[in-house]
């Protein structure tokens, strides 16, 4: 900094010697009030303009400037005469008030660049550029004042202040930081919860769960489910509107004709050639929501992970890295389509406690 | 009419002022101040004016916006979703949609003005880039603009989560997707990000408190010390006649600069304010509100984000498990890496460079980009690696709208990211060098003048004049790249301290292959600046090649 007002003070051959508007060094004098020719002082490096484009210029920025009141009168007057309340006239009000908006703003800036461009001179002013350290002379000073000013202090030759200060701040740093542990809920055996779904409870009445068409709630029988490549989008009865459960709960339900099914999907979980798939993405947890009749493939818009719904729900395209879980699924008495349990492994994105609970499932299938 | 002295309600205040504060000292030293012209010094203004318009838009926002997820049933007066439960936030959305005067311009104008915003941070960081222009003394304020650009992709994450509308919940959905692989502490974050189990419903409460005040604080923060550092520094300029490392040329701040500032600040007011108007955005009333279980097919998120979205989508199938753990590594890589990449490589470069070149001299003229080849070569090869991954984020898109195969695009998208960031490093370094070669020309033989002349024994010539002086000044700007002393040590000879060992190896070849002079602008009749920084830098370009000598 003091380097730079030095800098300045230096007059400079370059550089126009009389700023305009700048007060003289005579502190008695009021800022900006000194009696000065403010007219235009002919410096080198600045190019007037010509009266005749000056004065064109004025004209055209005068319009413009015109232009710029009017429209933002105008403005004022869509806010006050277009209501809002449908959607058309909230259509009509946004353009009213947008139009004059931008038409007030661009005719200032044109109007802005006329005035620079065609009143105001050339410039091409020089200016003297310094390196930006300092002096060694300030260097040194700034090193000597440090140190004087920590052997003042005491801090380097009373170890017990330092320690003191040192242990004193640190807890003092920590307290932010234990504030935040209520951000997260008050159980932490998160990976457990990631384990279940809603379709591991049974209802009040300790009956399995009914599959219910998701939007309507309406709960599917088995027997109305009966067009082969027919697909629903499909939630538990009793959490049609509980987000959490959903995001994970949520199936995708296929028919399918029994000779279809491939050795990937377990028939016993099936009914009639009806499988059950979470529909949540096991890449990043979108909802795989498109389904190919044809290929039997269900396909996630996000990132196009492909899963071949005949054989388990296995990846055939995609990031993707695991089938889609499927859901044991029957029928109760009425005919309705019901879980029979929860799925056997954490449904959606993969984490870091999951495991390789497929493999472990397996294992565990093959010994009993 | 003509001032003859400074009107009372002027000088009023500014004495009081000075009286006070001494800004009579201030302003002696900055209202002449000096700003070089050049159409490329523009790009970062558009950032900073679309973040004021960012402010005042998003202030309005606020007064209307509920950050809330508590279930309401619409009932406002877009006909569509009237009875439909909702969160509050997505109804107040709606509401500031339909249902505020002049609710629907300010969102769509927030939402230009982000685009803009990152946008004008982008192409003035490349300008930045190849120019040269984050070397020494300005590395500190190249640094505070990576953090900013870091920071704003956070901050229009959180924007645009809040709505709450189906296609922002797709995005949330994304983002804890890939929170939640991260290895170790991916299901603490999750869980304390949301408050719980996805979606929970404190996840908008805490964005908006991020998004309307923690980070864009932050940003003022970082904002207000890259102009004061760009103050203080002064701005670099391009080279041309009586432009020199120890000067600024251009117009002053007052008036010239100041108006001309004026004047770009409304024009990007007003362009967001046209785009605002009429060109729809976001239209959230069309998605409906969220839920986990459904999701339009073409989702897309804001175009800064899709080259994360398509890393993920390149990305083939990997997840491992380790001693019970699982590492997704399908969503770990692509999430973590090109972003990784990008923004390390880009806030370590000026340093590298550093270390390659041996160059710790002030610069303060720009280079043009040809004059140096490796670092436009690397950065149109990060342009095209970071650009590939952009357009891949919408290969679905591509696929539907060209009739190709789906698999195919991506499959070629894998190989393309690796070999197009190679290709494009060849063929730019080739024009480059081919840029050099026409400057050489223009320099040694002149322009071509459109005058033939017929010689005495019957040979037609064109006749070539010297170029103009300002262009001729412009293309004299070149230097040559410096190479660090000692690299140039014979195969047997013993090289400085600092080139032995590998990294030292390493360190000799790669800064003789990044520096020295590829193509002498006057067939080594010597240079033309003056350089006065020969006693350090004495082997400064004088390596390998028919180059300079002092």
């Amino acid at each position: 900094m003091t380097d730079n007002m030095k800098d300045i003070e230096q007059p400079d051959e370059r550089v126009p010697k009389r700023v305009v508007g700048t007060p003289s060094p005579s502190a008695s004098t009021a800022l900006l009030g000194r009696e000065e020719n403010t007219g235009t002082v002919d410096v080198p490096g600045v190019d007037l303009q010509d009266e005749k484009t000056a004065k064109k210029g004025e004209r055209i920025a005068a319009l413009l400037f015109t232009v710029t009141f009017l429209s933002g009168i105008a403005f004022i007057v869509s806010y006050v005469a277009f209501q809002v309340g449908d959607v058309e006239s909230a259509k009509l009000s946004n353009m009213t008030l947008g139009g004059s908006l931008t038409l007030a703003l661009l005719s200032l800036a044109s109007g802005l660049v006329v005035w620079v461009r065609m009143v105001m001179p050339k410039y091409k002013l020089v200016q003297e550029r310094h390196a930006m350290a300092s002096d060694g002379e300030t260097r040194a000073y700034v090193g000597e004042t440090f140190l004087q000013g920590a052997a003042e202090s005491g801090i380097t030759k009373r170890p017990l202040l330092r320690r003191t200060l040192l242990a004193a701040a640190a807890p003092l740093g920590l307290a932010p930081l234990v504030l935040l542990r209520d951000l997260g809920p008050s159980y932490s055996d998160f990976p457990e919860k990631l384990r279940h779904t809603v379709w591991g409870e049974k209802t009040k009445e300790g009956k399995h769960r009914k599959l219910v068409v998701e939007g309507t709630g309406a709960p599917i029988r088995a027997a109305d489910f009966n067009s082969p490549g027919g697909i629903l989008s499909v939630v538990p009865e009793g959490y049609e509107h509980d987000l959490n459960a959903l995001a994970k709960a949520t199936l995708i339900l296929i028919k399918f004709r029994p000779e279809e099914l491939k050795s990937g999907t377990n028939l016993n979980w099936t009914h009639e050639g009806i499988v059950a798939y979470s529909k949540i993405c096991t890449h990043v947890g979108c909802p795989a929501a498109l389904y190919e009749q044809t290929t039997h493939h269900i396909l996630c818009p996000c990132h196009q992970s492909t899963f071949d719904a005949a054989d388990g729900a296995k990846v055939v395209f995609g990031p993707a890295a695991r089938p889609l879980p499927q859901l044991p699924i029957a029928v109760d008495e009425e005919g309705y389509l019901v879980a029979t349990g929860d799925f056997n492994v954490p449904v959606g994105p993969s984490f870091w406690e999951r495991g390789d609970a497929e493999a472990e499932v397996r294992e565990n299938g093959s010994q009993s | 009419m003509s001032l003859t002295s400074v009107p009372k309600p002027i000088s009023g205040p500014s004495s009081y002022l000075d009286d006070r504060i001494g800004a009579g000292n201030f302003l002696k030293r900055n209202l002449r101040k000096v700003f070089p012209d050049h159409w490329s010094f523009l790009l970062g203004e558009i950032a900073l004016y679309s973040f004021i318009v960012l402010l005042l838009t998003g202030t309005f926002l606020t007064f209307f916006f509920k950050p809330s997820m508590e279930h309401v049933i619409y009932d406002g007066s877009y006909d569509a979703l009237k009875g439909v439960g909702m969160s509050a936030a997505y109804a107040s959305t709606l509401e500031i949609s339909f249902d505020v005067r002049g609710g629907l311009l300010m969102r769509q104008m927030h939402h230009w003005a982000a685009l803009l915003f990152i946008a004008g941070m982008m192409v003035h960081m490349l300008r930045v880039f190849f120019t040269g222009a984050y070397r020494k003394p300005r590395e500190l304020n190249w640094i505070i603009g990576v953090i900013m650009l870091s920071l704003a992709l956070f901050e229009g994450l959180t924007g645009y989560s809040l709505p709450d509308d189906l296609l922002s919940g797709a995005g949330l959905r994304i983002t804890e997707g890939v929170a939640i692989s991260l290895p170790l502490v991916g299901t603490w974050i999750t869980f304390f990000l949301f408050g719980g189990e996805y979606p929970g419903e404190d996840i908008i409460a805490r964005f908006y408190s991020l998004h309307i005040l923690l980070i864009p604080g932050v940003l003022l923060a970082l904002i207000s010390a890259h102009m004061i550092l760009m103050w203080v520094q002064k701005h670099t300029q391009m080279p041309g006649k009586g432009r020199t490392n120890n000067n600024v040329v251009g117009a002053p701040f007052y008036p010239a600069f100041m108006a001309k500032a004026g004047a770009y600040f409304m024009f990007t007011f007003g362009v967001i304010a046209l785009l605002g108007t009429f060109a729809q955005i976001n239209p959230i009333w069309l998605f409906g509100p969220y839920t986990p279980a459904d999701i339009s097919a073409g989702s897309q998120p804001d175009y800064y984000m899709g080259f994360l979205e398509g890393s993920l989508r390149l990305m083939p199938a990997w997840e491992i498990n380790v001693l019970g753990f699982t590492l997704p590594l399908s969503v770990i890589i692509p999430a973590l890496v090109p972003l990784g990449i990008v923004m390390t490589g880009l806030a370590l470069y000026p340093f590298i460079e550093q270390w390659v070149t041996g160059d710790r001299r002030e610069h303060h003229v720009a280079d043009r980009p040809r004059n140096n080849p490796h670092r436009t070569a690397i950065g149109m090869a990060g342009i095209t690696f970071y650009g590939l991954l952009w357009l891949l984020g919408a290969n679905d898109e591509i696929s539907w709208t060209f009739h190709v195969s789906l698999n195919w695009t991506t499959y070629v998208g894998r190989v393309l990211v690796f070999v197009g960031p190679v290709i494009t490093y060849i063929v730019t370094y080739r024009i480059c060098l081919g840029l050099q070669r026409s400057d050489a020309a223009v320099i040694g033989h002149g322009v071509e003048s459109g005058v033939i002349k017929r010689l005495p024994h019957g040979e037609y010539i064109e006749v070539h004049v010297p170029p103009a002086e300002d262009i001729e000044a412009h293309m004299r700007g070149k230097e040559p790249i410096p190479v660090v002393s000692g690299a140039d040590t014979e195969p047997n000879g013993i090289p400085p301290k600092g080139l032995r060992g590998p990294i030292g190896k390493l360190k000799a070849k790669m800064s003789k292959a990044y520096g020295g002079e590829k193509i002498p602008l006057d067939d080594g009749h010597g240079h033309g600046p003056a350089h006065d920084d020969a006693g350090e830098h004495a082997a400064v370009g004088a390596t390998d090649d028919k180059s300079i000598t002092h």
